[in-house]
């Protein structure tokens, strides 16, 4: 594989690289204000302690342990479109994968972060270090998400280092960036052997990655099933926390690259029919978490023990009703009506869908969590409304999962160049290939991928 | 080695809430002040619940002393991802408040609630603030804190029956924790449940005596006695 072919093939995916307008500045901006608000925030919950937030007894924990769980979640799109998809051979995840793994890579901080932001003494966090118990869920999390975080950077690095050798020998940019490319280039030149290598440790990886995604969400919602809480303690809850991470995280893979099509002409690249794809994959995964939201709660409804039926009543009928029906809205209603016909099934009605689907998500995040805690065994009724230093830095955080993700995509290409390269000249005749080893006759040696 | 436990007299004790306000003096609890008290950032270490039962006409109405229940299998120390709230040797569930990085699971994992946290640095209006125990500890802002069977007056009680030279009687603790010394109605007893002579392990074999969510299988140390319940 050349570089010149690669490069002249799909300039377009170089020319945000290259070129930068002014909406760039402008986002840039506004995100570093929104997420100047933030740091205020957390200096003033720093210096004046958790008091500031809305946070009491018995409601201990609030939207920061809901932005711990939900960002965690977003970051399992990635895996999930870029190494599942890679082991099924689903030929359309192509140009969605960088653009997943980024959504990845660039949530995770704000989910471990979270946990930070929500602790009393983050001057003593080192302490889960020097003196972790891991009889403890919590050591659990800060063992598995690191793990994951560090494989997860690791994959889309790997995954960037062709197409950040193109850079480094194509691009004309300035002395820093140029100096950057040929330091995380390692010396790629774009041999068969080095692809062959690239390939084999990229599918290691890829199984790596998705059983620590099964992992990884099933201890966070440990957290919450591990004690005896109620509505809490359930050995359904982590299946169920997996379920919604992946359906929150694709909803935002399509988000991203419906607005990077838009913001840098990459109709070519991103069709309606990925987009139809992924928007069919939505739809199913709004089946599924329909599905498991009904078992989960009429299992508590028709065993009607007094202390879940408490928690029960404070979702379905009480304070916690309005936001509980806006969760089943926003994750199953719309989806299905939108997504459900193909008539709606557009572009524009994938992106409508997924925005509610991720609000509806960090709702269910809040459902889970918060009515729970307001209906303790002893002591009376909790109630709890997040102050706006909680809803600043919440929202910080998200600006600065978005300021990430916006200087990324000027930094490398959004779509990862040498898979559409790989799929053009090896993926066509290995798919033709692989179908024709389907029908009967077709010996076991035709079988593709024996490079 | 002594297994601390306490009994509370319910169909004796009449909520007069002696037992909280000692508690509260005895072991630096601060004030919330009726603003944060609304928000539900009271401490009590020491609580007097009511269990209001019945129809309009027909109100009953049970109250519960409540101090921590010091579990054999206690639900917050198992959460503890440092190891900041521990069971000592004898069975208190205790706190390291240096150790404690305030990240609340202890306080969410308890099922009866007698687990606080410091929202703020703690603070009194004078004079309280000069009426402080210096037997105990105050905590700084951004850790969990709770009821310790007023583990400071044990050691003390220890250290004087050590220099006495004879041993700890169940007459010296009977009444030791702040909130049983308060108690008008002497409805509350303190003392060694591994002794079967002791008051408490008496009173624990009663058929008056229950446990609170004893169906948790945390086995609490603190019983209660009442007619009704038993």
């Amino acid at each position: 594989m050349k570089h010149d072919g690669v490069a002249q093939e799909d300039a377009a995916l170089f020319e945000p690289l290259i070129r930068t307008g002014r909406g760039f500045y402008i986002t840039v901006a506004v995100l570093l204000a929104i997420i100047a608000l933030g740091v205020y925030a957390y200096l003033r919950q720093l210096i004046y302690g958790l008091g500031v937030t809305g946070m009491n007894r018995p409601l201990f924990w609030g939207i920061y342990i809901t932005n711990f769980v939900f960002f965690i979640g977003l970051s399992h799109a990635g895996t999930l479109v870029s190494a599942i998809l890679r082991i099924v051979k689903a030929e359309w995840r192509r140009p969605f994968t960088r653009a997943a793994e980024a959504v990845t890579v660039f949530s995770l901080p704000f989910g471990a972060g979270s946990i930070i932001l929500d602790l009393g003494r983050p001057d003593r966090m080192l302490n889960t270090i020097l003196y972790g118990r891991f009889q403890s869920a919590i050591m659990w999390d800060v063992t598995c998400i690191s793990l994951y975080m560090l494989s997860s950077i690791f994959y889309f690095y790997l995954a960037l280092i062709p197409d950040i050798a193109v850079c480094r020998d194509r691009l004309d940019v300035g002395s820093f960036r140029a100096r950057l490319y040929r330091f995380l280039a390692l010396g790629w030149t774009g041999t068969e052997r080095q692809y062959h290598r690239l390939d084999r440790l990229m599918d290691i990886m890829a199984v790596w990655l998705t059983m620590l995604v099964v992992i990884v969400h099933t201890v966070v919602a440990w957290i919450f099933g591990m004690t005896i809480v109620p509505g809490w303690h359930s050995a359904f809850i982590g299946p169920y926390f997996l379920a919604g991470a992946i359906f929150s995280g694709v909803g935002a893979v399509i988000i991203a690259t419906v607005i990077l099509r838009r913001v840098y002409h990459l109709e070519e690249y991103i069709k309606p029919v990925h987009i139809n794809a992924m928007s069919l994959f939505l739809l199913s995964l709004s089946l599924l978490w329909f599905y498991l939201t009904f078992v989960e709660y009429f299992t508590t409804f028709y065993g009607n023990e007094p202390a879940h039926m408490a928690v029960f009543n404070a979702k379905f009928s009480q304070e916690f009703s309005p936001l509980f029906w806006a969760m089943v809205v926003c994750c199953f209603v719309i989806p299905v009506v939108i997504l459900g016909n193909p008539r709606t099934r557009t572009i524009t009605g994938a992106v409508v869908v997924s925005i509610f689907v991720n609000i509806g998500m960090w709702l269910e995040r809040c459902i889970v969590i918060i009515p729970s805690m307001a209906r303790p065994r002893m002591g009376g009724i909790g109630s709890y409304t997040p102050t706006w230093v909680e809803w600043a830095i919440t929202i910080a955080c998200f600006a600065s999962f978005i300021l990430l993700y916006v200087l990324f995509t000027k930094l490398f290409p959004v779509v990862a160049v040498w898979e559409m390269h790989e799929a053009r000249q090896r993926s066509i005749p290995e798919a033709v290939e692989r179908v024709r080893s389907y029908m009967p006759g077709a010996t076991a040696s035709s079988l593709p991928r024996e490079e | 080695m002594a297994r601390w436990g306490m009994v509370i007299d319910l169909d004796k004790c009449t909520a007069c809430q002696a037992c909280t306000i000692a508690c509260q003096a005895e072991n630096n609890v601060p004030f919330a002040g009726p603003e944060q008290g609304a928000m539900g950032r009271s401490k009590h270490w020491h609580d007097v619940l009511a269990e209001l039962e019945g129809e309009y006409s027909e109100f009953g109405a049970q109250f519960i002393p409540r101090p921590c229940m010091h579990c054999e299998d206690p639900p917050c120390v198992k959460v503890c991802p440092v190891g900041a709230t521990y069971v000592d040797e004898e069975g208190i569930v205790r706190m390291d408040y240096d150790r404690c990085i305030g990240c609340r699971y202890c306080t969410t994992a308890c099922p009866y609630g007698v687990r606080y946290f410091n929202w703020y640095n703690p603070q009194w209006p004078a004079p309280y603030d000069q009426y402080l125990n210096p037997d105990v500890p105050v905590r700084p802002q951004g850790v969990a804190e709770k009821c310790t069977f007023c583990v400071h007056r044990l050691e003390q009680a220890k250290r004087e029956a050590r220099e006495q030279g004879r041993e700890l009687t169940d007459a010296d603790v009977v009444l030791l924790p702040a909130c049983n010394q308060a108690c008008p109605a002497s409805a509350r007893y303190f003392g060694d449940l591994d002794d079967p002579d002791s008051t408490v392990s008496r009173l624990a074999r009663s058929p008056r005596a229950f446990r609170l969510l004893e169906d948790l299988g945390t086995e609490p140390k603190v019983y209660y006695l009442s007619e009704e319940k038993a």
